[in-house]
Formats: C-alpha cells, sequence, structure tokens
C-alpha cells in the first residue's frame, strides 16, 4: 500500500528546512504559505528521506473566500503519498508561484487551472488558456462563474 | 521494315492492311493513322475498363486480409461499385483552390495519366501485337515513366498546400532515386536477351527471367513498387503522416484522373513485369497466350497487394538508403554476374541454350541469397535480441508492502 | 553554394487522420525535420469538471463514461472507488470482483486500440487494425450482456455494479478469455519481428526514466522507460492484492517499448481475469447505497491504473447531494507534458509514430 505520511511529520520536516512556511496541518495534509510553495516544493523533491520526485496531480478548488491549491505528491522509491495545500485569498488577479522547474508535469496542469480557475502561475515560461480560447471571458470552474 | 507477322485481328499490320482494302487507293496514308487510332482508342478503353475491375479486385482483396468484406452491395460480389465511384467522383463539385498555380494544378492528372497508358503500347500482349517489337522498347518503357514524376510535382506544387507540397518533394526524391536501381535491374534482362525489345525479351525466356535470375526480379520489383508510391515506400500519400499527399486538393474527375493513374500504376507494373522476367504470353497449350498474360500480371498485382496489406511504412530517410545502399549495390553485383555467366555460356552464335540457362539459375539463386543475407545484415536492423529490462532504481512499489 | 532555406510551420491536426480525434500540433518543420512542436488542446473540451457539479453522484458516472471512450470501465472503476472512499461506502466481494473484470476487459481493449492504431500510424494500411478491432468487437460483446451498451456502459454504482451478470455472461467471457492468448500471438507473429515496424520504432522517441518520472508520465509509457510502477501493485484497491501477476517493462522507453509493454500488459490481463472467475464468490453485487448519496464534508483522492496510466478522482464534498468539486487526473493529459521534448529533432513520419505509441485519447485530453 501506498503509505500516506502523517502530515504533522511533513510538516515539522518542511517548517525544519524552511521556517515558518507550514502553517497547519491535519492526518494527511499540510497547509503551506503560498508563497513558499516553490522552496518547500524543492525541499519536498530534494530531500533523501522524502524524495517526492513524483508530481501526480495539481488542482486548485473554490471555497468562495479563498482558492484551495492542492498538490498530490507521490514518492516512488519510498512508496509514500502526501497532500500539500496552499489557500490563496481573493478573487481578482491571484497568483501562486510556478513549480514547473521542479516538476515538468505541472506545466499542463497548472496551465489549465490558470484557464478554469483563473490561478496566475508567476515563472511558467508558457502562461496560456490550454482549454478554452485566448479571450474567453471568466473562468468557469469558479463558484461565481455564469454563462 | 520487317516482315508483319499476322497473329490475331488485334494486330497492327492486319489492322491497316485491312483499312488499306477498304479505302479507295487514294487515301492509303490515312489506312496507318486510322489503324493507329482504332488501337488506341481500345487501348485506352480496354485499360481503364481494366482498371476499373482492378480497384473492385484490389477493394475486394484488401477486404478480405483485414477479416471484413469489402464493397459487395452493387451488382455481382459488388462489381459494379467502380461505376457507383465513378458518378460519385463525376458528381461532385470541382474545386480549384484560390491560390492555386492553375496551370499546373489542371494539367498535373492528365500528365500523370498518360504515359502509363502510353506504356502500354510497347508490352507484347501477343506475338505481334502494337509496338511490340518497338526496338527501343524497355528504354521507352523507362523514360516514359519517368514522365511521372514531373505530375506529381506540379499537383504537389499547384496545389499550394504544405502538405501536397511535402508529399511532392519526398516523391521527387524517391522517384528520382529508384529510377536508378530500375533501370539497372533491367539491364540483366537485357544482357541475357540481348535485345531492347520486348517482344524479342519474351522469345528469349525459354525460362523464365525470374528463375534466371531472381536478385534482378526482386531489385526491380521493390524499385517498381517505389515509383508506382506503395508500401513500404508509399512516401507520396503517405496517408497516416500527409492526409492524402499531393493530392489534397484535387476533388471531383481532376481526383478522378490522379485515382485513374494510381491505380493502372501496378497493373501496367504488372505487365512489364510479366512481360521481362514471367516470359510474358509463354505457356503451354490449349490455353491462349492472351490467357497466360492475363494470369501472371494479376499474381503480380496480387503478390503486391498481399505487401501492401501486410507491411508498415518505411520512413523518407530509410527509403533513400535502401535505394543506394541496398538496391544499387545488389544491381551492380546482378549486372557484373550476368555479364560473366554470358560471356562464359554463350555459343558462337551468341546464343545461350536452355541448359546453360539452367545452370546459370542454379547459380544465381546462390548467389543471390547470399547478396540478399549480406545486404540485410549490413542495412538491416541488428538481431531481435533487446536488452533485458532492468527495474529502475527510481521507483520502488513494494517498498511499503508488509 | 549554400541554399536558403526557411522552417514551415504545419498545422497538424484538428482534422488529421492520425491525430486519433480532434488534436492539433502546431509544428515547423525544416525539411522533413521536426523543430518545434505546439500542442493545441480544447477542440472536445465539454467542461465535465463543471457538469459534475451539478450532478448526484450516480448521475456522474454516466459523465465519467465519455472521458476515455475506449475504457470506460476504468473510468467508472476510478469514479466509483472516488466516491465510496469520500462516502465510507463498502462495496460487496462479488461486485469488486466483477469490476476487476470489466476493469481488465476494457484495458484489453484499449490496448487493443492502441496497438492496431500504431501500426495504422506507421504506414500498415488497417490490417492489423482491423485484427486489433476483431478481438475488441467480443469484448464489447461481453459489455453489451452486461449493461445493454457497448462503449458509454455506465455499469459501475458507488457501491457496486449496476446489476448481476446474466448467466451467459460467465460462459462467454471463460471462453473469450481463453481464446485472448491466440490473437496476441498472432498479432506478434504480424508485428514484433518485422523488420520495418522495427526500423520504424526501435530507438525513437526515447524517453529517460528520470524525464519520464519529472514529467509526470504514468502509465505504460513509464513502464517502458525501466520504471516498474503500477497502482494496481503499488496502492492495490479493489482485490488486486489478491491476484498474481507481473508488472511488465520495457529496456529503453522508445516506442517499441512501449508496444511491448502494453503486448504484454494484455497477456497479464487474462491472466487477472483467469483468476478473477475462478474466485469470484456468490453474494450481493450491489452495497446497500442510498440512491442520492450524501457524503461527509471533505475530500477524497482515488486512483486506478487505468489503460493510460494512472486514472484518479479528487472529490470534494459539502454534504449535498453532488460533489462541491470533482477533479479528474486524465493521464492521457498529463503524458502530454513531455510530448514536445520526445518530438523535437525527430521526422515527420517519426512524429506520427511517436504521437500514436503515446496511446492519448482527446476524450480524456479535453474533458
Amino acid at each position: 500500500m501506498t503509505r500516506a505520511l502523517s502530515g504533522e511529520d511533513v510538516a515539522r520536516r518542511i517548517n525544519e528546512a524552511h521556517p515558518d512556511t507550514a502553517i497547519h496541518n491535519n492526518d494527511t495534509d499540510v497547509w503551506i504559505r503560498p508563497a513558499a510553495i516553490l522552496e518547500v516544493s524543492e525541499f519536498l523533491n530534494s530531500d533523501p528521506d522524502l524524495n517526492f520526485s513524483f508530481l501526480n496531480a495539481v488542482t486548485a478548488v473554490d471555497y468562495v473566500e479563498y482558492f484551495e491549491l492542492v498538490y498530490h505528491l507521490v514518492s516512488m522509491q519510498n512508496n509514500t503519498s502526501v497532500v500539500i495545500k496552499s489557500k490563496v485569498f481573493g478573487r481578482e488577479e491571484l497568483s501562486a508561484p510556478s513549480v514547473i522547474s521542479v516538476w515538468q508535469g505541472a506545466d499542463l496542469q497548472e496551465r489549465e487551472i490558470w484557464d478554469l480557475m483563473g490561478i496566475h502561475f508567476e515563472g511558467h515560461p508558457n502562461m496560456k488558456r490550454v482549454l478554452l480560447w485566448e479571450g474567453f471571458p471568466g473562468h468557469p470552474l469558479r463558484k461565481d462563474f455564469l454563462e | 521494315m520487317h516482315e508483319i507477322q499476322t497473329a490475331g485481328i488485334l494486330d497492327f499490320g492486319s489492322l491497316e492492311r485491312f483499312f488499306q482494302r477498304v479505302l479507295p487507293d487514294s487515301l492509303d496514308r490515312f489506312a496507318f493513322f486510322i489503324a493507329a487510332f482504332t488501337l488506341a482508342f481500345i487501348v485506352i478503353n480496354v485499360m481503364v475498363q481494366t482498371t476499373a475491375v482492378y480497384t473492385w479486385f484490389e477493394r475486394r482483396v484488401l477486404g478480405r486480409f483485414q477479416g471484413r468484406l469489402g464493397p459487395n452491395r452493387w451488382g455481382p460480389f459488388g462489381m459494379l461499385q467502380p461505376i457507383a465511384d465513378l458518378i460519385k467522383l463525376m458528381t461532385k463539385e470541382d474545386m480549384v483552390p484560390k491560390i492555386a498555380d492553375r496551370w499546373s494544378f489542371n494539367l498535373a492528372p492528365i500528365i500523370l495519366v498518360f504515359p502509363t497508358l502510353l506504356v502500354v503500347a510497347v508490352i507484347p500482349f501477343g506475338p505481334d501485337s502494337f509496338l511490340g517489337r518497338l526496338n527501343i522498347g524497355i528504354l521507352f518503357v523507362l523514360g516514359v515513366t519517368s514522365v511521372n514524376t514531373i505530375a506529381i510535382f506540379m499537383a504537389g506544387w499547384g496545389s499550394a498546400n504544405k502538405y501536397a507540397m511535402l508529399g511532392a518533394m519526398r516523391g521527387v526524391a524517391m522517384l528520382v532515386s529508384y529510377e536508378v536501381p530500375m533501370a539497372l535491374g533491367v539491364v540483366g534482362v537485357l544482357i541475357l536477351s540481348g535485345s531492347l525489345a520486348m517482344s524479342d525479351i519474351v522469345i528469349q525466356q525459354n525460362v523464365p527471367f525470374l528463375i534466371v535470375q531472381p536478385l534482378g526480379f526482386l531489385i526491380f520489383i521493390a524499385a517498381a513498387s517505389a515509383e508506382m508510391s506503395r508500401t513500404p515506400f508509399d512516401q507520396i500519400e503517405a496517408e497516416s503522416e500527409l492526409g492524402s499527399g499531393y493530392n489534397t486538393e484535387y476533388s471531383s474527375m481532376k481526383f478522378g484522373m490522379l485515382f485513374l493513374g494510381e491505380f493502372m500504376a501496378p497493373l501496367v507494373t504488372g505487365m512489364i513485369v510479366t512481360t521481362l522476367f514471367l516470359s510474358g504470353t509463354r505457356g503451354f497449350d490449349p490455353i491462349p497466350g492472351q490467357v497466360w498474360f492475363v494470369g501472371k500480371t494479376f499474381a503480380v498485382v496480387f503478390a503486391l497487394l498481399w505487401v501492401r496489406a501486410t507491411w508498415p511504412r518505411l520512413r523518407v530517410d530509410q527509403i533513400m538508403a535502401f535505394a543506394w545502399k541496398g538496391l544499387f549495390g545488389m544491381a551492380l553485383v546482378n549486372i557484373f554476374l550476368i555479364a560473366v555467366e554470358v560471356a562464359v555460356f554463350q555459343d558462337d552464335a551468341g546464343k545461350i541454350s536452355t541448359n546453360s540457362l539452367w545452370i546459370m539459375s542454379a547459380i544465381n539463386w546462390a548467389i543471390a541469397i547470399g547478396v540478399i543475407v549480406a545486404v540485410a545484415n549490413i542495412l538491416g536492423q541488428p538481431n531481435l535480441e533487446r536488452p533485458t529490462p532492468v527495474p529502475s532504481p527510481l521507483a520502488n512499489m513494494y517498498a511499503e508492502a508488509d | 553554394m549554400a541554399v536558403k532555406t526557411e522552417p514551415v510551420t504545419i498545422n497538424l491536426g484538428p482534422q488529421h487522420p492520425s491525430t486519433h480525434g480532434v488534436f492539433r500540433l502546431r509544428v515547423k518543420f525544416d525539411g522533413e525535420v521536426v523543430l518545434d512542436v505546439e500542442p493545441v488542446f480544447g477542440y472536445l473540451h465539454r467542461g465535465t469538471e463543471k457538469l459534475a457539479e451539478s450532478r448526484t453522484y450516480v448521475q456522474i458516472v454516466t459523465l465519467t463514461d465519455r472521458l476515455d471512450y475506449t475504457a470506460s470501465m476504468s473510468n467508472n472503476l476510478s469514479y466509483v472507488l472516488a466516491v465510496e472512499k469520500l462516502a465510507g461506502i463498502e462495496a460487496p466481494e462479488r461486485a469488486q470482483y466483477i469490476r476487476v473484470i470489466c476493469a481488465e476487459l476494457a484495458r484489453i481493449s484499449s490496448h487493443l486500440m492502441a496497438t492496431g492504431f500504431l501500426l495504422n500510424d506507421l504506414g500498415a494500411f488497417a490490417t492489423p487494425l482491423m485484427y486489433c478491432f476483431r478481438e475488441r468487437e467480443r469484448i464489447l460483446d461481453l459489455f453489451e450482456m452486461l449493461c445493454g451498451a457497448r462503449i458509454t456502459v455506465s455499469y459501475m454504482r458507488p457501491g457496486g455494479v449496476l446489476q448481476d451478470p446474466p448467466d451467459d455472461f460467465w460462459p462467454a467471457l471463460t471462453r473469450i478469455n481463453d481464446d485472448l492468448p491466440q490473437y496476441f500471438d498472432e498479432l506478434e507473429s504480424l508485428i514484433t519481428g518485422n523488420e520495418i515496424v522495427l526500423a520504424r520504432t526501435r530507438d525513437v522517441g526515447t524517453i529517460s526514466a528520470e524525464h519520464a518520472i519529472n514529467a509526470s508520465i504514468s502509465g505504460p509509457i513509464l513502464r517502458a522507460t525501466g520504471v516498474q510502477w503500477d497502482v494496481r501493485r503499488a496502492d492495490p484497491y479493489e482485490i488486486y492484492d489478491r491476484l498474481d501477476f507481473d508488472i511488465p517493462i520495457g529496456a529503453v522507453g522508445d516506442t517499441f517499448d512501449r508496444y511491448l509493454v502494453r503486448i504484454q500488459e494484455m497477456r497479464e490481463s487474462v491472466k487477472i481475469i483467469r483468476q478473477c472467475i475462478e474466485q469470484t464468490p456468490d453474494g450481493p453485487y450491489r452495497a446497500d447505497a442510498p440512491w442520492f448519496i450524501r457524503a461527509p464534508e471533505g475530500d477524497a483522492y482515488a486512483a486506478v491504473e487505468g489503460p493510460k496510466g494512472e486514472l484518479g478522482f479528487y472529490m470534494v464534498s459539502d454534504g449535498d447531494i453532488s460533489p462541491y468539486r470533482c477533479k479528474i487526473r486524465a493521464p492521457s493529459f498529463i503524458n502530454l507534458t513531455a510530448l514536445t521534448d520526445m518530438l523535437v529533432g525527430w521526422k515527420m513520419g517519426d512524429l506520427i509514430t511517436i504521437f500514436g505509441s503515446l496511446d492519448v485519447v482527446l476524450g480524456e485530453v479535453d474533458r
């Protein structure tokens, strides 16, 4: 079985490497500050114990007050997994750091989040809409999107 | 002018004499033209009809290869399907792209079809048919068929379409390259028969040249399938890559003409191969020569179809490598071999006896197999062994198994 | 004298015989050589994730059919697993076996399509494709026996399956399962040793294991690089931990390895189905789940090893009868991440083959 690492343990390790970045955790998930996404990702990818080399999925959820970015990470060598989340507050001109420099697999998924949720990823080399056409009004997966 | 043998009503000589008798003396010289037009009329119509039958044949056979039925709705066994196709093509709107080069676009289908028809003139369907005795027969065939290259380039260039252009570019490179092994493959036949005339080549084949020089046959048939752009050399159309290649922009009867030329090519190739390597109209009695000829032609065409139905396509650079590194060298070996053998075996009168032909066959088969194995080892894929898959250390899905 | 040339840009698709749907590649060619590739998506975008937010949990099953329409059973399975995890429903054992059988049949049918179309892309004029279709047809007939539909099956439900298989399903399944290895032998004798196939696929479109993992590639493409990672083994769902099967891997990660891995996986699937036929117990085929499932607040992620790769559903619930958010981890979409890196430098013909060997289904890419 792929073992889900305890959120508390991972949060502690993250905070040891980058103090005051993991702000909250529960059994399986760790919430980090949006500004620290890139450095935490680098740490999770390169740390020999954690070794999260495989970015399974990136997504965003619209909770109206805030958007939550969800990173599903898998370590293929240890067969462990962890879920990293990050809350982005606001509705307009949202942005978060891109993790494409750590995991190339984030490329299309971050573009999809920009397309459908409207979160702009800084540092992505090709931040264009992917499923809809350029000039499409609004971001349809937001809860306040009306046709 | 040599004495005209009369072997049947369809021979040029008897036709001309018939018209000389019918017409008044003052119009004698027109008899030649009328005879020529009559024959041309017959040849073109027969060829077009045969092509129609051949499209049905190809689709049925491909259907059987692929485990399906093929056209079977209209007429007995779907044999009227070509007519349905023709009606569909004729009633389609004839469209020319606005930015097309109209001259080359419109001329290309005609230029593609007529050399294929011209070639039929020199093929001996009987002992003395048409221009079978033309003393430059085989050179005529090689020269006329290469006009196709120009037609394909005209079609590709004139369409002002990138896919068509890519197809035409590939086509020109490939067709020009394969002219060389094709011509060299024929040289062996010419040395053996000592004549360029197609009918003489048939007469010389006491043993079919397929048996005497298998290497030459293989080279010729490989080069010929490249010349008519059939799998595994179908770079010009390359359906899965270029959509439809050089004929992407064609519609209606212009497409029909390209289609006609394309489907006539295997037939004509089958006829040439039959003449050069399968002893043409020769067989044993009581079956008439014409039946032998048609039967052999369709056997060749069926073999080509078989290849088409099963093999994938080579890449463009691999095709060129095969022409220049493989076929070219094999053709040279073949020429050298045949030349030496002819020098050894021919008697004082320059003839080669049937027994000598059989001895040559034995030698040639052995050498052909050796050459093919050598070329396959040099050019072909190294043996089938793959490195043993080793699980990468980057993943261990049993890490947490307990 | 050097001739001045300039690259030409070609739009491959959305209407093109080899893009496997409505996919578009904006390719820059230097003659025949690919200089740059830009994939353009979205021609089949139906907003599945948005539609799911306004449907009940059971209704969404029909949406999942339309993702990867060559293996709709796998999509069903992945979705119902996510819902079961979210709502805490446990499917009866019999249902789990039936679902595994269906998912493996779907894998065989999808891999057959992939192999057939790869050969079609290679230029083999439809013959291998028709052979593959012949066998796939029999599998679709089995699906028809189960639920009346062949492609959009909607057979699985949160908590089980729609209905118990009819009595004549099991003998038919056994018969087909026994026939399949011969089909694969026939297919392999046509393809695997073919000189032209080898020339066209060996060492073409190679991707390294590091690159594949970094680009989040999963499924046969990842395993072809030698990474032995299969969700069925790494994180067994349903009853896969009771079954005995191998995870085939490739040596190099080229187009030929991807083809070989698929063929071997189909053989393993046959093994799995044979074991399932023996082990399937009697009992209920569906748990007593309510028609309108109200999942407790929270989120859940469940993944299966689909034919194309790891197919996952991330579901968020706010306690209503429909999910608050339903994210689909579509393997075809994510596998396209490294497409540009794999294609640049190869020739036009290779571009088509490499793309064909990735086996993407546009219903899943565009969702």
